[in-house]
């Protein structure tokens, strides 16, 4: 049977399609919001340490499940394997209502001015395929005041001097500072840097019709019991249901965009959750399924127009996949630095983000989200044996005095670290799934080796008498932060979507999430996402009237 | 020195309690995947992981039961390393000791293991026993919130402030 038409079709319900959907739909159109997984129950909560976004180990619980929804990670030596979402090497997000805004931590930076001119401001990159995006700060900032008002930001980046100039102040005051926060602010003091209080979309006071954050241990990872984190599943895609015009169906798998003989997009083809093909025809299709699987939906597009995938003729679809190379430092300290209150990460500095000699670019840093006990285990310092009574020792001595202070570098993107669509390997409904290539560019640990120091003397400051340093290897960088496969550009021979997001020589077809970053900031992306989701939706809205 | 831990208490009643229901019924038995014997290997295994001091240690605290659990479950693709792997120490014991690994003193254990701890298995089992010590009891480890406890960090969990019951609905 076929389904009734729409002016949009919106698939994915994550940072970018969430609010895509409810902007169109609130301006009158008829918009269908496909998500491959399911909309959370407050049962499904489960302060779970082992199976979480965060520690999978017993599972990916804000999905997918491990069975049938494999990839295929090719590994540095050339060796190929099959991977599965409760692995890292899946580079999993989340896919479930929400996407990965139901369970992230939350933080909500603005990148800063220079983070779309990295290419004009440090040059050429060999290696690299640095470059400038088409857009700036300017026209973005509007977009990013948007987000943080409708979906609701907490903090106060006033004190931080390396911000862009911003119109309004953020609508929601910080949380009170944690132990951790109260013994690093004075330390930074005294190294003269300017610490503040971390942006995040998470409730300090009451804000549209939800609570505050209740300040338990499970946050990052985790779900909010009380709705205190702000993701597009209890902020805009309600709003966008309200209006009567927004259907959002769940469990329902994209597995192809339709194109007509001339060249436009006319629908998807989907598999819903009785596993039966279904196409939905809309006027414009909307593409938000995160930058792995953005990626794979277009490559796995073909047509006569297309033959390597839709917006692929150039061969860009794909290319340039980064995330965050996290890098920092911990320190040992005398005295009780951990107090349980979360959500744990609080404080930062921007002072290295940007004009570090010799390097192209940097990173923020601030202290870490809340510690589970067994992610604990995962930052052991070096010397401590793997087991034995020597580990329960000092697991058990050092738990609340150790104090961790780290931060994502702005990745070099390299055109070899890719998405593309692996030639045997299919899903459980017969797709060809993302095979994942590629590495970190060299001057990405450069910089991380520069930012990890900074942090071990932040954490030196504030009293460590032992400190140990974190240091990434060169494996292909993705995960939650996900970035770079569908490159924003004004010219079709060395980008994917156009400065609105809309896909090169697809007049009805936009990309709208992470993927269209040309480069990823030094920072958590998310708020980014969501500025561009404004961004395009406002353009969609006005070419179309 | 002290014997493996697994033999005191509450242990050793558990498992001494299984061993004699071998004779009864399958809906009997204590193990989902484990033998008795493997059982009480991994047990001492867990032990020389998490040894029992003034706080308890991994067996004490469910880490073979959550083992079990998991190799029946998300662990399933791991069942052959597990059954090969205590073998190879069990046997291992056996012949340099003349006794099964579980009944050895702790020095002896600790002999074996130090031999063996760079072996893929016995990586395996030392983030498992990790994982069950330091992790959610509702998998069968860190009975008692043990760990928690240990960590001084709140226990049970904060619960939220929703108006839903967060049992699984009917």
């Amino acid at each position: 049977m076929a389904l009734q038409h729409v002016d949009a079709v919106v698939i994915g319900s994550g940072a970018g399609g969430g609010i895509v959907a409810k902007e169109l739909a609130a301006a009158g159109m008829s918009v269908m919001l496909l998500e491959r997984g399911r909309w959370l129950s407050p049962y499904e909560c489960a302060k779970d340490d082992l199976r979480n976004q965060r520690t999978s180990v017993l599972g990916a619980s804000f999905g997918p499940e491990d069975e049938g929804n494999p990839r295929v990670k090719v590994n540095r030596d050339g060796s190929e394997e099959i991977v599965h979402p409760s692995r890292g090497a899946y580079h999993n997000n989340a896919m479930c209502v929400g996407g990965g805004t139901a369970s992230y931590g939350a933080m909500a930076w603005r990148f800063m001015a220079q983070d779309f001119r990295m290419r004009s401001i440090y040059g050429a990159v060999e290696g690299s395929t640095l470059e400038d995006w088409p857009i700036g700060y300017d026209d973005l900032e509007p977009y990013y005041e948007k987000a943080e008002y409708e979906l609701g930001v907490s903090g106060d980046v006033e004190p931080d001097p390396f911000k862009a100039p911003r119109r309004k102040p953020l609508p929601m005051p910080p949380l009170a500072p944690n132990l951790e926060y109260r013994i690093l602010k004075p330390a930074a003091l005294r190294l003269g840097l300017h610490p503040f209080d971390i942006p995040m979309l998470r409730n300090s006071v009451p804000y549209d019709g939800r609570g505050v954050c209740m300040r338990c241990r499970w946050c990052v990872g985790f779900a909010c019991e009380v709705n205190a984190k702000n993701g597009t599943q209890n902020t805009v895609i309600p709003k966008a249901l309200a209006t009567g015009r927004c259907e959002l169906r769940t469990r329902a798998v994209a597995k192809e965009i339709l194109l007509t003989a001339q060249g436009k997009v006319r629908g998807v083809a989907y598999i819903d959750e009785s596993d039966r093909l279904q196409e939905q025809t809309a006027d414009l299709v909307v593409v938000s399924c995160g930058a792995i699987e953005s990626a794979r939906l277009l490559l796995n597009s073909k047509s006569r127009l297309f033959p390597r995938g839709i917006g692929n003729n150039y061969d860009w679809v794909g290319r340039n996949l980064q995330g965050h190379t996290y890098t920092g430092a911990n320190g040992l300290l005398p005295f009780d630095c951990y107090d349980d209150v979360g959500p744990g990460a609080g404080i930062a500095i921007c002072d290295y983000a940007h004009g570090n000699p010799g390097l192209v670019g940097g990173g923020m840093l601030c202290n870490e989200f809340i510690r589970l006990p067994y992610q604990y285990l995962g930052r052991m310092p070096p010397w401590v044996p793997a087991w034995g009574k020597e580990h329960k020792d000092f697991v058990r001595k050092w738990y609340r005095r150790t104090i961790n202070v780290q931060g994502p570098v702005q990745e070099l993107p390299v055109f070899d670290s890719r998405v593309q669509v692996d030639p045997k390997v299919k899903d459980r409904w017969g797709i060809p799934v993302a095979r994942l290539s590629g590495y970190k560019h060299r001057h990405t640990l450069e910089i991380a080796d520069f930012l990890s120091r900074r942090a071990e003397e932040w954490v030196k400051e504030a009293g460590a008498i032992r400190t140990w340093r974190r240091v990434p290897n060169d494996d292909l960088s993705a995960g939650q932060h996900q970035a770079g496969t569908c490159r924003m550009g004004d010219d079709p021979k060395t980008s994917v979507v156009d400065r609105y997001c809309r896909v090169h020589d697809v007049e009805n077809l936009y990309v709208v999430d992470a993927s269209v970053h040309v480069t990823n900031g030094a920072f958590n992306p998310v708020l980014t996402i969501m500025a561009i989701a404004y961004w395009a939706s406002a353009h969609i809205l006005r070419t179309r009237s | 020195m002290k014997r493996s831990s697994y033999l005191d208490r509450r242990g050793f009643l558990a498992v001494s309690g299984a061993a004699g229901s071998l004779a009864c019924s399958k809906a009997g038995r204590r193990w989902r995947f484990f033998t008795d014997q493997e059982a009480a290997t991994a047990a001492a295994l867990c032990d020389q992981i998490i040894p029992p001091d003034e706080d308890p240690g991994a067996a004490q605290t469910g880490a073979v039961e959550f083992l079990d659990r998991q190799l029946k479950g998300h662990y399933r693709h791991w069942q052959q390393a597990y059954r090969e792997g205590l073998r190879e120490i069990d046997q291992a014991a056996r012949a340099k000791f003349g006794k099964p690994f579980a009944s050895l003193g702790a020095a002896e254990q600790l002999e074996l293991v130090r031999e063996r701890e760079k072996t893929p298995f016995f990586r395996l089992i030392t983030d498992h026993t990790m994982q069950s010590f330091y992790g959610d009891p509702r998998h069968g480890g860190n009975r008692d919130f043990a760990s928690w406890r240990m960590l001084g960090i709140a226990h049970p969990p904060v619960r939220g402030r929703q108006q839903y019951d967060l049992r699984r609905p009917k």
